[in-house]
């Protein structure tokens, strides 16, 4: 019991130093694009949420997009604080969350993934046609400052990964606490058959609510991550393939992982850069390809690799929920 | 008054070319359960299909009706190879899988195929301008219309007509019904459910090609057109009901109408008025205006 308090933490300042180490030595592109990765895991990790429950968001470039241009906005305005812009647009996208999860709570399957493709298509159509919001264009951002302090040019870089590297340890420390929770653990079970929970007494209609106000939160927040590193916003956030992409790399880190989220979404990334830089006009063919294999040879994602190759786990509830 | 009649006439010709491109969609998950992402691509295909049998110089310079036979001799030339290829290769593999996850894969199809047009036919785009001018310009009131259009609008009746009468009038039509109504039933009762699969994947994919090759004189013909006329289908066919014809006729047509009215008399939102009457009606009947209602299992 006592390694099951421990452990995490002590695993969590590991993976902290080591990411802040690794930081440190490697080049400015690796760097940024480290720091995308772990802004973009933020989108991914609530969508494993969803995916637990077996929902398939086909628009979470909405919560994405929506939380970039608060955060935007927000900095634009003089709250540059990246710490405040994060909080305020996890809070802004999570009460869209809410909003619409009182009515997509009662979709499930192609429908739930559509209905959320509209409402972000109806989003990329209003960004798209707002001039006061930069148009197709987008617009830029102000350079964010940490608590107070800002980093100069050079610096500027190291200190959002920084940033990002502590938001995501403390976020997976707590997906890992609700990942445990009565709640996390019937939600779990809601693609099992939600009329027998019903007839337990529980609501299925507030578990997915629940859940869709988590994954909003968090696609705001790295919405907002990815606006401060970038320094620019544009309505392609809202894009159907950019949910498209986020579905992609949640199907590769599986329902149940949460630090796999960040490794799927690394993995992602890489193959893209990679295939982009090699072969710019055959891409998509790879990541395609790579899409068909890892539905194929990995259909629980690669968490569910990793649980089997590591060793046997003591808590039987964890092993229960993962069959 | 003449606003309505532009709004009318605008929509009708928009919503006949839109049905054409979603026909094959709903076609394919009435039967199959699966939502076609890759439907854009193909119709991409068969757009480039076309332009390379009217461009290519294989049969010297095609004019007239012949231009329209080539066009679409391209579409059957897709459907035949891509057709089976694609159903056996790949969906087949996944068929046991949930709804959602062969969502996924014919996603990952879609972006494959994407990059195979650049690799076969280059990022460049092509131009098909003989058919286009083919049925000269109709008056109707104070404008002009490209008679064309009226082409489409005819061809998009025949399409759904044939698609009609196959499903409703034909000892295939009725096997086909069977599979959509139970496909273990089906094949209990000595339906061969696997052969319906691929000819009916193969038909979805002649039909993307042939909305995509009729639409090639109508614009410019690059890698990404699919893109736009996939989230469109999505729009027109979850409106009329995932997996009805008719369903699909009917959504078409409220699309067409919409986008109409948008563009003249509310341009900046053209795109988003479609996705608000797809939301709108998802809201009031989730299943779609002709979808049926599906029962919650235990």
């Amino acid at each position: 019991m006592t390694q099951l308090k421990t452990g995490p933490l002590a695993l969590s300042a590991i993976a902290l130093a080591a990411l802040l180490i690794v930081g440190a030595i490697v080049p400015e592109w690796i760097l940024y694009t480290g720091a995308l990765i772990l802004a973009k895991g933020f989108v991914v990790l609530g969508l494993a949420f969803l995916l637990r429950m077996n929902l398939v968001s086909f628009g979470q470039g909405l919560y994405y997009c929506f939380g970039a241009y608060v955060g935007g906005m927000l900095s634009n305005a003089g709250v540059t604080d990246a710490f405040a812009v994060i909080i305020a647009s996890a809070l802004a996208s999570g009460a869209i969350g809410l909003l619409l999860g009182l009515f997509l709570s009662g979709y499930r399957g192609v429908f739930f993934a559509m209905f959320n493709l509209a409402l972000s298509m109806i989003l990329y159509g209003f960004l798209l046609k707002s001039r006061s919001l930069g148009g197709s264009d987008g617009m830029g951002i102000a350079a964010p400052t940490y608590l107070g302090y800002a980093p100069s040019s050079d610096a500027r870089l190291y200190a959002f990964f920084v940033f990002a590297a502590v938001c995501a340890v403390v976020v997976c420390h707590m997906a890992r606490i609700y990942s445990k929770s009565e709640i996390g653990l019937t939600s779990a079970s809601v693609k099992d058959c939600e009329i027998r929970l019903e007839y337990v007494g529980l609501s299925v209609r507030y578990l997915i609510v629940f859940n869709m106000v988590l994954a909003s939160a968090l696609a705001g927040m790295g919405g907002a991550m990815v606006a401060l590193i970038s320094g620019h916003i544009i309505p392609e956030l809202a894009y159907w393939s950019t949910s498209g992409e986020f579905v992609f790399m949640t199907v590769l880190s599986g329902p149940n992982g949460i630090v796999s989220a960040f490794g799927a979404t690394a993995i992602f990334e890489t193959i893209r850069l990679a295939a982009g830089q090699y072969m710019p006009n055959s891409w998509q063919f790879v990541l395609g390809g790579f899409l068909l294999l890892s539905i194929f040879f990995m259909p629980a994602g690669i968490s569910a690799v990793l649980r089997r190759a590591g060793p046997p786990k003591d808590e039987t509830l964890e092993e229960t929920r993962n069959g | 008054m003449d606003i309505v009649f532009f709004i009318l006439t605008d929509g009708i010709i928009y919503g006949a070319w839109l049905f054409l491109v979603a026909v094959g969609l709903t076609l394919v998950f009435g039967v199959m359960k699966i939502l076609n992402v890759a439907h854009g691509a193909l119709y991409a295909i068969g757009a480039y299909a076309a332009a390379t049998a009217l461009n290519g110089g294989l049969f010297g310079d095609v004019t007239g009706i012949a231009s329209l036979v080539l066009m679409l001799a391209g579409a059957v030339a897709v459907a035949i190879i891509l057709g089976p290829l694609l159903e056996t290769l790949i969906l087949r593999v996944f068929y046991d899988r949930d709804e959602v996850v062969l969502l996924l894969v014919t996603f990952g199809l879609s972006l494959m195929l994407e990059d195979i047009i650049k690799m076969i036919w280059g990022v460049y785009s092509y131009h098909v301008s003989g058919p286009y001018a083919m049925f000269g310009n109709v008056e109707i009131g104070p404008l002009f219309y490209v008679g064309y259009d009226f082409f489409i609008v005819l061809l998009a009746v025949v399409v759904g007509l044939s698609t009609y009468l196959v499903l409703n009038h034909t000892n295939v039509g009725k096997a086909v019904q069977s599979v959509i109504h139970d496909n273990e039933i089906s094949r209990a009762m000595g339906i061969n459910v696997s052969r319906v699969y691929l000819g009916t994947f193969t038909v979805g994919v002649l039909l993307a090609a042939l909305a995509g090759a009729f639409t090639s004189p109508m614009l410019a013909i690059t890698p990404h057109i699919g893109v736009n006329a996939i989230i469109l289908s999505f729009a027109v066919v979850v409106i009329g009901g995932l997996g009805s014809i008719t369903g699909a006729a009917v959504g078409a047509v409220v699309v067409g109408l919409c986008r109409a009215a948008a563009i003249n008399l509310w341009p900046e939102a053209e795109l988003f008025v479609i996705y608000g009457v797809m939301s709108l009606v998802l809201l009031v009947r989730p299943e779609g205006l002709f979808g049926q209602v599906q029962q919650r299992k235990i």
